[in-house]
């Protein structure tokens, strides 16, 4: 009995863990699309991440570098979007998928000496706790530091968007850019600010997963991670706290699929690895159906170009 | 208009310069590399018969998605499309995989077709009756139907001598395209690309659903006030588009390929949406982009073999012709705001 609780309590601490670098990816997203902006480079700025992390983790031997490291560089390759939607007014549909295909093609470039060297062990917090509670240890305790600042980051994205200022001025650049910048508010400074953070959230869960998750560099290993971030921010309608519970949902789908598997449950491995992908579809459609529910949410100006008449 | 189908050409242009950046960056002489990546490829007969053997799938899906992305209908699951229409299509060819007859590669190639425009309607109606996003859908729907591919390949319909391979039987030699040359991988798939190409000219710019296509891309407002049947038009779209990118799965199969395996495409979906947009939604355009970006494809791969350079130095040029020729659009924006100023000054 006592083994089986202790079994479910690693079972969620390992969800858990499945589903950092989706709510840190999707909470940066979260933020970009809601100052208007639709960065589908999600994929593109989280395999940078991951390779600038390991790579330089692997130079510097230093993770605190990596960890800001593989942030600058998400931030750099925004930088790109930003700077083409933004300043150049290209359509951001196409900008984002170019910067998902541009980064994929330059992580592999980068990352070619890095193929096959081990990572580091990334120090976890607690690690005495975890093993002396049972059930809610390895729940509470025993992560790395990461994981605590991606479970708090949904209640802060809330807690900034509703409460403060600059929430506020996101929100209603997002919903109506035109009377914002007729308020006064540098519609295109604000969307550029979004968009940098976004990328550097994206940037460390990349991170997250070369150096924490899966601690070695692997071509392409986001493995579509960015594109299920991108749906989580739809599936949440535009709200941090929802993220939160998606991203369990989708790291709980990954996780239970890898124990069916070893238990021998006679479903195809396949089948259950298109799960998320199916759920995802289908909460696009109940959410979707309701008109009203999802321009509750939806910032208004999604994805439309906004220039400043001179 | 003339700026219009030059700036692609200065996007190709600016992208061999940043090449030649990074080739540099990375420790090789960037005049040799770049002879390495965009000449060394088609100098020779095989070279240029490999060259429209990889612009064939590309040019078949892009002009299928400049019907979607021409009336603001924005299917990126082309990938996923091709994989289904490769899964259907592979399906019938394995059925026939003992026998021979002429009728068989007619019936294969139409399975595919059929597999792929099933497949599209997916987000089409979706998009239609239940007002989804088609972007995410038709995305999610890729990584669907590779597993599903990957579920077949391994399991029921994994080839029962293949030691476990994840691979099917080989198709019968009536289920291969006719090569064109002896000792070319070039086949007859390159006239389906062609006759696409001429159809969907025809469709777009000399019969009312063409018409209706292009009013709704530039205002659906204007559309919905000529009383188009909005519904319709999204459905057919997506048909169009998905039978395109089936039948560059069924071509890959048939052609080049033989079998059904997991790997039936190297991201030729999402390429092709480079390829739509570099040949600015235009038939004829499309069939140059198509050539310059398969000539990324092939170049990457001289350049692994000569000079050790990952292979996904393609994507990186893909990424960045796509760039290049959205902030080149720049220039074409600027000028319509001049013109605008100019006709507020009239009026002033």
């Amino acid at each position: 009995m006592s083994l089986e609780i202790s079994f479910i309590g690693i079972l969620i601490g390992s969800i858990m863990a499945s589903s950092v670098p989706l709510i840190l990816a999707a909470s940066g997203e979260l933020i970009t699309e809601r100052s208007g902006v639709l960065n589908l480079g999600v994929e593109g700025m989280m395999i940078i991440g991951a390779i600038s992390g390991f790579a330089l983790m692997v130079i510097t031997d230093n993770l605190f570098i990596a960890i800001v490291g593989s942030m600058l560089s998400g931030v750099i390759i925004s930088l790109i979007f930003g700077f083409l939607t933004q300043s150049l007014l290209t359509n951001h549909v196409a900008t984002g998928l170019a910067l998902t295909i541009f980064g994929i093609g330059l992580s592999a470039m980068l990352g070619k000496n890095f193929v096959g060297i081990p990572g580091k062990e990334f120090p976890i917090l607690f690690s005495s706790l975890r093993e002396s509670i049972p059930f809610f240890g390895p729940i509470l305790f025993g992560h790395s530091i990461i994981l605590y600042f991606a479970f708090t980051l949904p209640f802060l994205t809330n807690y900034f968007l509703k409460k403060t200022k600059l929430g506020l001025v996101v929100r209603a650049v997002g919903d109506s850019p035109v009377s914002a910048s007729n308020q006064g508010i540098n519609v295109i400074l604000v969307r550029y600010c979004c968009i940098l953070y976004g990328g550097a959230m994206c940037g460390l869960a990349g991170a997250y997963l070369s150096l924490i998750y899966t601690p070695q560099w692997i071509e392409n290993m986001t493995a579509g991670r960015g594109w299920i971030a991108l749906a989580l921010v739809v599936f949440a309608t535009w709200s941090p706290i929802k993220v939160l519970i998606g991203a369990l949902i989708f790291g709980g789908i990954t996780i239970l699929q890898l124990h069916m598997q070893a238990i021998g449950f006679r479903i195809p491995v396949q089948f259950l690895s298109a799960l998320p992908y199916l759920m995802t579809i289908i909460v696009l459609v109940v959410i979707s159906r309701d008109s009203r529910k999802i321009k509750l949410n939806t910032p208004t100006s999604l994805g439309r170009i906004f220039y400043k008449e001179k | 208009m003339a700026l219009y189908f030059f700036t692609p050409f200065i996007a190709i242009l600016l992208t061999i310069l940043g090449g030649g950046i990074i080739f540099y960056i990375l420790g090789f002489n960037p005049i040799e590399a770049l002879k390495f990546y965009f000449i060394t490829p088609i100098a020779n007969l095989y070279g240029f018969s490999e060259l429209l053997l990889k612009a064939t799938p590309l040019c078949l899906i892009a002009i299928g998605l400049s019907f979607c992305f021409k009336s603001n209908n924005w299917n990126i699951g082309a990938e996923g499309q091709l994989t289904f229409g490769a899964i259907v299509g592979g399906g019938v060819a394995l059925l026939f995989y003992n026998q021979e007859g002429f009728y068989i590669l007619p019936l294969v190639i139409i399975a595919g077709a059929i597999g792929g425009m099933i497949f599209a309607l997916i987000p089409a109606i979706l998009k239609t009756y239940f007002n989804t996003n088609e972007i995410l859908v038709s995305l999610m729907l890729v990584y669907v139907s590779k597993l599903l591919l990957d579920y077949l390949v391994v399991g029921p319909w994994s080839n029962p001598e293949g030691f476990n391979f994840p691979e099917t039987r080989q198709f019968s030699n009536s289920s291969r395209m006719p090569l064109l040359f002896e000792g070319l991988r070039i086949h007859a798939g390159i006239f389906l690309a062609l006759a696409a190409v001429m159809l969907s000219w025809f469709i777009l710019y000399k019969t009312y659903l063409g018409f209706q296509i292009k009013v709704s891309g530039l205002s659906l407002k204007t559309a919905k006030y000529a009383g188009f049947k909005g519904k319709t038009m999204i459905l057919v779209v997506f048909m169009i588009s998905g039978a395109c990118a089936g039948l560059a799965g069924v071509g890959e199969i048939t052609g080049p390929i033989g079998q059904l395996h997991r790997m039936v495409s190297p991201d030729y979906g999402f390429t092709a949406i480079i390829v739509a947009f570099l040949g600015r939604l235009n038939p004829f355009g499309i069939i140059f982009a198509s050539l310059v970006v398969a000539l990324t494809y092939l170049g990457a791969e001289t350049a692994q073999i000569f000079l050790q350079i990952p292979k996904y130095t393609g994507q990186v040029f893909q990424g960045m012709i796509l760039f290049f020729l959205l902030a080149s659009d720049y220039l074409l924006f600027f000028k319509v705001k001049i013109l605008n100023l100019k006709k507020n000054e009239l009026r002033n």
